[in-house]
């Protein structure tokens, strides 16, 4: 049904149930918002109406309405900008950075702040109201996600990121009044709860509230240390998004340009993720087909994504038997280059300083997870965000855009179409997928591209022949979903022999450290439509059928699987549910 | 024993009445209020003195809830079964029980404090003179023992319930609800019949009955008194919604606060379960209904039925934009309706005395009464239910008695810290829903806070602005960061350190905040300060222009000093807890401003009037 409503004197139909704010964008009449969060492609929308700068002037209706959450009525009249409701704006806008610490040039949000946005969109040249500002300590306890509520707006965005879109339940309201806060219960700091630091909520947040722990000068100190042999890796998502960190078009693939400013930035070698998501699905795709054949431990999940392993490893313990023991492609790179590597170059382990860029802030705290660590040496030494990376490059002075292309170093850099698609969700399976389907049927298979488990719809199912074998998979992404399906196969009613989960709606593109979308999610679409053209245009495009992979395999591991391989490249879970005493 | 028919109750009920009771009862107010006043040493002393005589056959001790005689607690009455007749003590003491005994019911006895009765019930009576006090809410409270189902039965209890389940359709009692134009009594006054009719046309399936018992205005305490000296009146009136709306469960959501509330309900629960007056198969009619105690932390915020609904889902206690209103999508969103407990303690009596009886007390566009807190600088603060329509001036000159002291009426708030102040000439303004709105304040819970020429406008507004910012859970911006900013602006000008700048930013943060806040406490908020600017600006200038309170209460800008008229008696130099005062014995003293607190411990103290406020 239809709904005929005027904005601003002009007639505008829509469906009935839709938003003032809705009609209004239909008339491209901007209608300001802040605490309005909105992802379509996810099903999401964060419609709290609580900061009110949203406010129109309705008629016939005794006060302002918020026009984010204020349903359209037939013959509704509604004026956006008369002088009552650019007051309450002002004022609420006033009211706003009243309570707002002044600190934008050293904020890690500056320039990427919806609220440094706002006032200077409304022009607010000089505030009206002074008096007590919220003060708390910041929370820097986790290695991941940094929090200072000084600067939250209570806009609530981050509470339904993390309680409604993943279900982790760890932040929300708290506190009454002037001192309310949205944080963890009790006011804990992070490392203390069940956040598994996916940074959706940084994702989420409008203002500087919550950000990345910054790990940029660790690595500056690293590179201007001759003592040290500093590697880094870049993972698949990194490189369809850092460009528009420097004005390029969302979707620019920008590798190449990516390659040339690590290597300006100092880095002895430039290597790539991607050789360890193939190494992963080795390990991975062979640990699938034996508990296929012996029909144990299914499904299979995989263990690429940090923050879905420790969801797992909080909520769902009794299930820490399903998902894959295998690393995640970040720590099979830190474990194959602190051996393999070291050796061929002769360097110790501990004079090589592995540093990771991440699309993700929970592989921040993966990287620092005990059982990570040999002899007091990290596999991972260092993780920065994309985020960081980009500020890194600005800082050098180096003209990102002008750059020409480069390659990645050998031989942990070269890989394959099946590794850079990790970066979305589905990638994972779809790489799996086509190397099982070789190993099975024994042969070179043509059809590799397994749509049915692309695109961003948060739970996709696939059955596919793989020789005389009907595998059923199943793909998800975001937390919430996954709890869905897990309680599925708890209960019984879902049978898969794998399943794909990522912690991030939309996998890796969408991660916590990736540049801010702010809700504009032609942005992911973009970035995944990159990641298939990646795919496409690269010459080989299974993980088998990488050279160096079989290289290494040949040289060092033996065997996918083997003693070597399990010991360098699988790990074990751990139960956080019922944490055993010291 | 349980109740099996309609029929049944009525025989019930006749037999109850028929019980050969002592010709003389005695009843002992035994509110919170009642028992925090003492009561309940007199009640003892009633009880050993009872037995010391051997009396029980001639007296019936009863213990019953609040009789709203705030200002002569610890109180009991005495009534004579076959007569009528009654006697009314106050400020009653153990000692005083053995003489109040031997009177008997002719005469009180000598040196105790009587009242004269100024109510009625007008279910049963038609008002005496100087009865100006309609009691329909508190028509049991403080008459019958709230503990007693079998008194509650005798007293027509249950009967309003069986009518609606032998004689009326769904949507006659929502008709019978609706004509007699009963209103919400929470605060925003909302016509209760069409709140049903919202619910019951939402297609059936699980829905909610729910109970707002989380008082929570400062001053105000009518629910309080009906759920301790009423529970049935609500468990009845709940029961008569459910059957209006088709829902089979009702959820009383109290704040913890209230434990002798909690007490007398959860009792009136389970007897009304033992009867059959609720639970399975109501009265053999078929009908369903249960009803389950949820328990509030005393958030104010939490009065406001969404964030009343969530609270009792066990989220935090916080409003959400209507619509979606509760009536269609509520606890656990299910259609619900959220009436207080004053709005549920007239359904039973409407339903048994028709709409038109209800509409003959009141006004047109509010009818029915309304109970009032009297609080304040009132003589006698106490609980008055009064017809709508009624003048201020009634209520504090002839049943609050005027101004304690003697002194001058400043202005009374109604409403709360949502309300405004109205000042004396509106005094003889009929009060209702709509003339209060009119006047800046508004009904709200039925608060009457009463302020006198030592009231300082400015600190009143600032102190009900502080009760909001406790309470406000901080959710939307005009509210979580507007009040704090309103309340510092008040300190401000309190403090001396306002100017007229101050007054102009108050006025357009008022707007603004009322404008758009969330929900109705956000909304309400500057009421007090608007109100108090409206009527008192002159207050307000005094302060930032002159540096002066013209009431004389702000510390920060008042000096006391000793004049001529000291004597030297040194009384205030021993009375000073900062040793301020300074004076040789017989000599005129004098204080130090540097040192003192402004306590006004040496104003108080002098005999002489020699300590001077300026």
């Amino acid at each position: 049904m239809n709904v005929n409503l005027k904005i601003n004197d002009r007639p505008v139909t829509v469906e009935a149930g839709s938003t003032i704010l809705e009609a209004a964008e239909k008339l491209d009449i901007k209608i300001p918002t802040l605490c309005h969060f909105k992802m379509d492609c996810f099903h999401m929308e964060h419609r709290s109406a609580s900061c009110r700068i949203c406010v129109v002037e309705v008629k016939g209706r005794p006060n302002l309405a918020p026009a984010c959450s204020t349903p359209v009525m037939e013959g509704m009249e509604v004026k956006t900008n008369t002088l009552r409701a650019i007051n309450a704006r002002r004022t609420i806008l006033d009211l706003l950075l009243s309570d707002h610490p002044k600190d934008c040039l050293t904020c890690p949000k500056n320039l990427n702040c919806q609220l440094q946005e706002l006032a200077q969109e409304m022009g607010l040249h000089h505030l009206l109201f002074k008096g007590e500002q919220s003060t708390y300590n910041k929370d820097l306890s986790s290695n991941a996600i940094a929090r200072d509520l000084d600067k939250c707006i209570m806009c609530r965005r981050c509470e339904t990121a993390c309680n409604s879109v993943q279900t982790v339940g760890v932040l929300s309201g708290v506190g009454r009044g002037f001192k309310a806060v949205v944080a963890p219960a009790g006011l804990r700091p992070l490392a203390e709860t069940e956040c598994v630091f996916c940074g959706q909520c940084v994702q989420a947040c409008p203002v500087g509230a919550l950000s990345e722990i910054d790990y940029k000068y660790p690595v500056w100190r690293a590179l201007n240390d001759p003592s040290k042999t500093v590697v880094v890796q870049t993972a698949p998502a990194v490189r369809v998004a850092i460009g528009e960190s420097f004005g390029l078009e969302p979707g620019s693939i920008s590798t190449g340009k990516m390659v040339a400013a690590l290597r300006m930035l100092g880095f002895d070698k430039v290597f790539d993720t991607d050789f360890a998501a193939d190494l992963t699905i080795m390990e991975e795709t062979t640990e699938l087909i034996e508990r296929v054949k012996n029909n144990r431990d299914l499904p299979i999940l995989t263990s690429c994504c940090p923050g879905w392993v420790k969801f797992l490893e909080h909520q769902f313990p009794e299930l820490i038997y399903m998902p894959s023991t295998a690393k995640s492609p970040q720590q099979m790179f830190g474990a194959i280059t602190k051996s393999y590597y070291a050796q061929k170059i002769g360097v110790a382990p501990e004079n090589i300083v592995v540093v990771s860029v991440m699309p993700c802030l929970a592989k921040k705290y993966e990287a620092s997870r005990e059982e990570f660590s040999h002899n007091g040496v990290r596999d991972v030494d260092i993780v920065i965000s994309t985020r960081e990376l980009a500020d890194m490059i600005r800082e050098a002075g180096i003209q990102f855009d002008q750059l020409g292309e480069e390659d990645y170093d050998s031989p942990l850099g070269e890989s394959t179409g099946a590794a850079v698609i990790f970066g979305a969700t589905g990638g994972v399976l779809e790489a799996a997928l086509r190397t099982a389907a070789d190993w099975i049927a024994g042969e070179d298979l043509q059809e590799i591209d397994f749509k049915a488990v692309r695109g961003l719809e948060g739970i996709k199912e696939a059955t596919v022949k793989v020789g005389g074998l009907e595998l059923k998979a199943a793909v998800c992404s975001g937390l919430g979903n996954a709890r869905k399906l897990l309680e599925k196969i708890k209960r019984g009613e879902a049978n898969y022999h794998a399943i794909e989960i990522m912690a991030c709606p939309g996998g890796c593109l969408n991660g916590g450290g990736q540049p801010y979308h702010h809700g504009d999610t032609s942005i992911l679409e973009k970035r995944m439509e990159a990641l298939y053209r990646a795919d496409a245009g690269l010459p080989i495009r299974k993980s088998h059928q990488n050279p160096s992979i079989q290289k290494l395999y040949e040289e060092f591991l033996g065997e996918p699987g083997s003693h070597c391989a399990h010991t360098l490249l699988h790990t074990t879970y751990i139960d956080r549910k019922h944490p055993k005493k010291k | 024993m349980r109740i099996e028919s309609p029929a049944q109750l009525k025989k019930t009920a006749e037999e109850f009445r028929s019980r050969p009771t002592p010709p003389v009862k005695l009843l002992v107010s035994m509110g919170t209020c009642g028992i925090a006043a003492g009561t309940a040493g007199v009640l003892k002393a009633v009880r050993e003195e009872v037995t010391k005589r051997r009396l029980e056959n001639a007296i019936e001790v009863v213990e019953v809830g609040c009789m709203g005689l705030c200002y002569a607690e610890p109180t009991l009455m005495m009534v004579d079964q076959t007569t009528g007749r009654r006697l009314i003590y106050g400020d009653v003491t153990a000692q005083q029980v053995p003489a109040i005994l031997s009177a008997g019911i002719t005469e009180p006895a000598p040196g105790t404090r009587t009242i004269e009765r100024n109510w009625y019930y007008p279910e049963f009576e038609s008002a005496g003179p100087g009865e100006l006090q309609a009691r329909i809410v508190l028509r049991n409270t403080g008459r019958l023992n709230p503990e007693s189902i079998d008194e509650y039965i005798m007293n027509d209890g249950y009967a309003a319930l069986a009518k609606v389940l032998t004689t009326m359709k769904s949507q006659d009692v929502i008709d019978v609800i609706s004509a007699s134009g009963l209103r919400g009594r929470g605060g925003g006054g909302f016509p209760t019949g069409r709140k049903w009719q919202f619910a019951a046309q939402q297609p059936a399936g699980e829905k909610f009955i729910i109970c707002n018992a989380d008082e929570g205005d400062p001053g105000a305490f009518m629910d309080r008194a009906v759920l301790e000296g009423d529970p049935h009146a609500v468990l009845e009136a709940m029961t008569i919604g459910g059957y209006a709306i088709g829902a089979q469960t009702g959820v009383i959501y109290i704040r913890a606060e209230y434990p002798l509330a909690v007490k007398r309900l959860e009792n009136a629960i389970a007897q009304a379960r033992e009867y059959g007056v609720l639970g399975k198969n109501i009265m053999g009619s078929g009908f369903d209904f249960n009803i389950e105690i949820k328990f509030g932390a005393g958030a104010f915020v939490c009065g406001e039925e969404t964030a009343l609904i969530h609270s009792i889902e066990g989220k935090r206690g916080e409003p959400t934009v209507k619509p979606p209103f509760p009536a269609v999508e509520g606890l656990w969103k299910r259609p619900s309706v959220v009436n207080n407990v004053e709005t549920y303690a007239c359904i039973a009596a409407i339903i048994r005395k028709g709409a038109e009886w209800f509409r003959s007390l009141g006004t047109e566009g509010s009818p029915g009464t309304k109970v009032f807190a009297l609080a304040g600088k009132v003589s006698k603060v106490g609980l008055a239910e009064v017809p709508m329509g009624m003048t201020l001036r009634q209520i504090i000159y002839d049943i609050g008695d005027g101004i304690k002291f003697g002194k001058q009426f400043k202005a009374v708030q109604t409403g709360g810290p949502s309300g405004g102040c109205i000042t004396a000439k509106n005094l003889d303004l009929p009060i209702d829903y709509e003339s209060l709105k009119a006047i800046g304040s508004m009904m709200g819970s039925g608060g009457m806070i009463v302020m006198d020429e030592d009231d300082c406008m400015v600190n009143i507004a600032k102190f009900f602005l502080e009760f909001t910012l406790d309470e406000s859970c901080g959710k939307c911006t005009p509210c979580r960061i507007g009040n704090r900013r309103m309340y510092e602006m008040l300190e401000e000008i309190t403090d001396g350190r306002g100017t007229l700048e101050t007054i102009e930013k108050l006025k357009t943060l008022s707007a603004t905040i009322k404008d758009t806040a969330l929900c109705g406490l956000g909304q309400t908020a500057p009421n007090p300060v608007l109100s108090t600017l409206k009527n008192f600006e002159d207050e307000y200038l005094a302060h930032v222009k002159e540096s002066r309170c013209p009431a004389g209460s702000c510390t920060k800008l008042i000096r006391y000093v000793i004049s001529d008229k000291c004597v030297g008696c040194g009384l205030c130099l021993h009375r000073c807890p900062v040793n301020c005062i300074t004076g040789e014995r017989k000599m005129r003293h004098q204080i130090d401003a540097a040192k003192c607190i402004k306590c006004g411990v040496c104003y108080q103290t002098c005999k002489f009037h020699a300590v001077e406020k300026i």
